[in-house]
């Protein structure tokens, strides 16, 4: 039995996660094959997946790192 | 779809040299968790200053508290632990209110259908050295409500499993699911509806 759109929001997540069982995974990729919305929210979901999880999606501020240390060293030189 | 991270072998090496006193191990130790540390500060207070605070803080008390790293979680997810709490603390004496209003609808609502579009299929990687678009990534992550922020940051920015998501946050694996849902479907409605226009004109379509 195919499955509905309700169906694919819900299970969406799952499915882009290879967290669902095989059968339905089966189903839902019949549903993509047809329904060209739920198949742009299948793949514009895993875009800001990919987005999300690349390193320059979220910058560090300028000089992070050295901030960083140096209170670190400060620390350090106030407990030896 | 989110890959492990592989362990890192001299992490082990490098604790057991700072505990025997080298202090200056600890640089190489933290180096490779900076980032995360300060990312998952920033996801939750919303704020770059505060956010740096939390991540001097962690690292401080991590230096402080290694004796009680146990080496059953990985050393990385010890110290997303301890930036998560840091940063809930500060949250709470803040005592913000978060607006409700910026909580869109969300799938288990039945009203709920996803954004339209027709074509955004093809984002290359490139584009995110676009200034426009990571300011829209931090937009549409500021937009989302804490709970579901928090375990977006955890599973799809740091790539971390569900079951050491869960543990952080202190939730089950069930919760970390049915909220990761949420908060993908809110960030990429909010993307598409944001960035699609503009992607699709760059494209010259």
């Amino acid at each position: 039995m195919e499955v509905s759109c309700h169906e694919i929001w819900r299970e969406i997540s799952n499915y882009l996660d290879n967290d669902v069982d095989p059968r339905l995974r089966e189903r839902m990729e019949q549903h993509f094959a047809h329904c060209r919305h739920c198949a742009a929210l299948l793949d514009s979901t895993h875009n800001v997946l990919v987005l999300i999880g690349d390193n320059r999606a979220f910058a560090l501020p300028a000089d992070f790192s050295k901030r960083l240390y140096a209170k670190f060293a400060a620390h350090l030189a106030s407990n030896r | 779809m989110a890959t492990q991270p592989q362990p890192r072998p001299d992490e082990h090496a490098l604790i057991e040299r700072i505990r025997a006193g080298d202090s200056e191990a600890f640089y190489d130790l933290i180096r490779p968790h900076e980032r995360a540390i300060y990312v998952t500060a920033y996801s939750i207070l919303q704020d770059p200053s505060e956010a740096e605070d939390v991540a001097q803080e962690t690292v401080l008390k991590a230096f402080r508290n290694l004796h009680q790293f146990r080496g059953d979680a990985r050393f990385g997810t010890w110290l997303v632990t301890i930036a998560v709490n840091e940063s809930r603390m500060r949250l709470r004496s803040r005592q913000r209110v978060r607006l409700e209003s910026l909580d869109a609808a969300v799938p288990d609502d039945p009203d709920y259908v996803p954004i339209q579009l027709r074509d955004w299929r093809e984002i290359p990687s490139q584009t995110l050295e676009r200034q426009e678009l990571r300011e829209a990534l931090t937009r549409a992550l500021a937009a989302l409500n804490d709970k579901y922020r928090e375990v977006l940051v955890l599973r799809d920015v740091q790539l971390l499993s569900v079951a050491e998501t869960a543990q952080i946050l202190g939730i089950t694996p069930g919760n970390v699911k049915v909220r990761l849902l949420r908060a993908r479907l809110q960030m990429r409605d909010r993307l598409v509806t944001e960035l699609g226009g503009w992607h699709l004109k760059r494209k010259g379509k």
